[in-house]
């Protein structure tokens, strides 16, 4: 077919008539579009009847809810735009969890969903929604195209908004007369937003004040997160911290920007971060804040939050500027090109700056190093049950720092998020800031579509895994070799421990019995699976799910009633920890 | 206190509830908003009277600032900017009093739009304390119906625009084919 050729030589280059849907695919090629997750229905007809022999690939999932994540996960894998599809009303509906998930957390992705023809709009047409309404606030922004000749400018305005500046999802709603209809096509020169201004640069000036700011300190503490990944700018960010030598945390989205490793990187922070980093934040006179939104699970109480620090900020979202922390100094710009030029300055100053505070600083890192000692993180292991920060730790070590790690939502998250060390960034997968259950499985799936040579462990609760039981056949099909490890307690294991913790142990609806048998559950899909509580087989069963060249699940019964510690309770201060369960008297 | 948010926004279908989206989102109860084309028909000026918690009103203007569709969001609570309102009111009058509310009116420069047996149709313009005074002196006339149009600003200072410029699209087009072919492993 000659439209098959020219879409195949991404080439159309003069006006062409093309169907909308064949426009619209041509530009996802000329995005450099190779893979979109999704599922079809009524109005995408046109455009499914397009992909049917279109070089781009398209992977069916199970719900559309899964699309979204696997587009995220492919997203967040790989730092390109990750995209998906859904038919209109249910489909549209059903993609909104994961474009709030990408939105919270800042990944590229687009959504293309049908909508109903045009002149039915407004009709209470069959699966109608108002899509566009409803997706106003679950994504950076959205489109709604009733008219074929806007259709190449909004499909590349949506890519350039997805990726640039702080990044995000976008939807494009197209109505089915438009990917009916045809057109000449030519080719999108230029695009122009007048009202979406990017801020790149940094201030010199306030780059200048910040590396003064830095030199200057005695306890200098760097915080950075997700925005690092986001740019790119590990690298600049391990020079920084190296000459600077600070102490720093990476956020739970931010996990690998830093390699765990690296001799100045303690963990992560927060409500459930290790007693040195929220000691060290709380101790702290200056905080170097790199792409970070001061979240709460971060801060805690916000008014006790790093309570001695001046703190410099730089983001690339003017808008989280003093959002939730005032800056004494802010820098708006890409985190990347800031710590480029501030590396510079930095290093201009460093042969004054090394002298200025040098016993101060030496105290601090003393100071550091004892907290670190005092409360270590280490993983609870047991010689007669299976503990759940055991089977993080037996991952971290089959991983070397060098697999992906996608995680659910919840306790295991967290002890995810503590014992597994990653080298780089892009390998930690997590649904951070919506905390979206369901996100494990999917994501994997995008992320080993992005990323074929990884090895992908996707580590999920009993609960969050239930969510997305369906996409083991997307699995399935395409012999993803996906190793699957379910945390098992037999509880909603985050809910079940606040239960504990703050009412009074009544346990209200946490108790998830019947979970399917594991060997027959992967076998009825065609692939491994398996049970274990025999603390004695976690190792070997772990390899042998390694080992296996296809899908494996592993179904780990973890002892039921293990709590997260540390844990900062909601509502305090993050330095007043409780560092673990009440020990019984005389023990 | 209310704030006074003046908005250059691009005249598409969506800005209006992206805007008014924020808000409402915050729990914030609008006062009053008005909008309508600027000389330039592609893009439109709002001014939105709203309260908003005083901590909160930087973090909203940037939010608005944020949106796609925003050239421009600025808080004229306290610069200098000249704000008017203007009403429209139905007054029924018995002969008897005809006068003396054309007296009124003149006072507080209200315009007689229509007059009939049954009364006057009135337009008056000011800032909003003078329109709730002459209200309240209509009313002591007569039952009256009253529409409102919500606060106008304009800025007794010159903003600089800041708008950002076209960006050159190319998509990679030559070597998409082979990419693809590599990342698909197929052969075609």
């Amino acid at each position: 077919m000659s439209t098959t050729t020219a879409h195949r030589t991404g080439g159309v280059t003069e006006s062409k008539l093309m169907s909308g849907a064949q426009i619209l695919l041509e530009c996802l090629v000329r995005e450099n579009v190779d893979c979109i997750f999704g599922y079809p229905g009524g109005v995408t007809l046109p455009l499914y009847d397009a992909f049917y022999d279109h070089p781009i690939r398209h992977v069916l999932v199970r719900h559309e809810q899964n699309a979204a994540f696997a587009a995220s996960g492919y997203a967040r894998s790989t730092g390109k735009v990750g995209v998906c599809c859904a038919t209109s009303g249910p489909g549209a509906t059903n993609l909104v969890t994961g474009l709030v998930d990408s939105l919270m957390d800042s990944i590229p992705v687009v959504a293309i969903t049908g909508q109903v023809s045009t002149k039915l709009i407004g009709s209470d047409a069959f699966q109608e929604a108002d899509t566009f309404g409803i997706t106003r606030s679950c994504t950076k922004h959205n489109f709604l195209v009733k008219n074929i000749a806007d259709l190449p400018q909004v499909m590349h305005e949506a890519f350039y908004l997805a990726s640039t500046g702080r990044p995000g999802p976008v939807l494009v709603d197209v109505t089915k007369d438009v990917l009916q209809a045809q057109a000449h096509y030519t080719p999108v020169s230029s695009i122009h937003l007048p009202g979406y201004k990017v801020f790149t640069e940094g201030h010199t000036g306030q780059i200048r004040r910040a590396a003064q700011m830095i030199w200057e300190a005695k306890r200098p503490f760097v915080y950075a997160g997700g925005g690092i990944i986001a740019a790119d700018a590990s690298e600049e960010l391990r020079e920084f911290v190296e000459l600077v030598d600070a102490p720093a945390v990476t956020t739970l989205m931010g996990l690998g920007a830093l390699p765990a490793a690296h001799p100045n990187y303690i963990s992560m922070p927060g409500m459930h971060g290790s007693y040195a980093a929220n000691m060290g934040m709380s101790g702290a006179d200056l905080l170097i804040a790199l792409g970070v939104r001061f979240d709460d699970r971060v801060t805690g109480r916000l008014a006790a939050f790093a309570p001695h620090a001046k703190v410099i900020h730089v983001d690339i979202d003017p808008a989280e500027i003093g959002k939730n922390r005032a800056a004494d100094l802010p820098i708006v710009g890409d985190v990347k090109r800031v710590l480029e030029k501030l590396n510079k300055v930095v290093q201009e100053l460093a042969p004054q700056g090394r002298e200025l505070n040098a016993t101060a600083r030496a105290d601090w890192w003393r100071q550091i190093r004892d907290w670190k000692s005092e409360h270590p993180l280490t993983p609870e292991v047991s010689t007669s049950e299976i503990k759940p920060q055991h089977v993080m730790r037996e991952i971290d070590r089959l991983s070397g720092g060098r697999a992906i790690v996608t995680s659910d939502v919840g306790q295991h998250q967290m002890w995810a998020a503590q014992f597994i060390r990653f080298d780089s960034p892009r390998l930690w997968l997590n649904s951070g800031g919506l905390g979206s259950m369901g996100f494990g499985l999917p994501a994997a799936i995008g992320a080993q579509f992005a990323r074929p040579d990884k090895l992908v462990f996707s580590i999920v609760g009993d609960g969050g895994f239930q969510m997305s039981i369906p996409e083991l056949a997307t699995i399935a099909n395409h012999g993803l070799p996906i190793k699957i490890v379910v945390v098992n307690n037999g509880y909603l294991g985050m809910v079940r421990q606040w239960q504990e913790l703050f009412y009074n142990n009544r346990l209200s609806q946490v108790e998830i019995a019947g979970f399917p048998d594991a060997e027959k559950l992967a076998g009825a899909y065609g692939f491994k699976g398996r049970t274990i509580e025999d603390v004695h087989q976690l190792a070997s069963a772990l390899e042998e799910a390694v080992h296996e060249p296809g899908p494996y699940l592993l179904n780990v019964r973890v002892s039921p009633t293990e709590n997260v510690y540390p844990m900062v309770p909601a509502g305090g201060a993050i330095n007043e920890m409780v560092l673990g369960a009440p020990q019984p008297v005389g023990a | 206190m209310l704030q006074l948010i003046s908005l250059l926004v691009e005249n598409k279908p969506g800005a209006l509830m992206r805007i008014t989206g924020l808000l409402s989102a915050r729990g914030y109860n609008i006062e009053s908003l008005t909008v309508a084309r600027t000389l330039d028909a592609t893009l439109s000026r709002m001014t939105i009277v709203v309260d908003i918690e005083p901590h909160l009103r930087s973090q909203v203007i940037k939010q608005m600032n944020k949106l796609v569709n925003v050239l421009q969001a600025s808080d004229l609570t306290d610069s200098p900017a000249v704000k008017r309102e203007m009403a429209l009111l139905r007054v029924r009058a018995p002969l008897a009093s005809r006068t003396a509310i054309l007296k009124e009116s003149e006072i507080f420069g209200a315009r007689v739009v229509d007059s009939s047996t049954e009364g006057f149709a009135l337009e008056v313009t000011g800032d909003s304390e003078k329109l709730d005074e002459f209200l309240d002196v209509m009313r002591s006339y007569g039952e009256i119906e009253v529409t409102r149009s919500g606060a106008l600003a304009i800025s007794l200072e010159a903003k600089k625009l800041r708008l950002a410029p076209p960006v050159p699209r190319n998509a990679a087009v030559e070597e998409t084919d082979e990419k693809l072919d590599h990342t698909l492993g197929k052969t075609h």
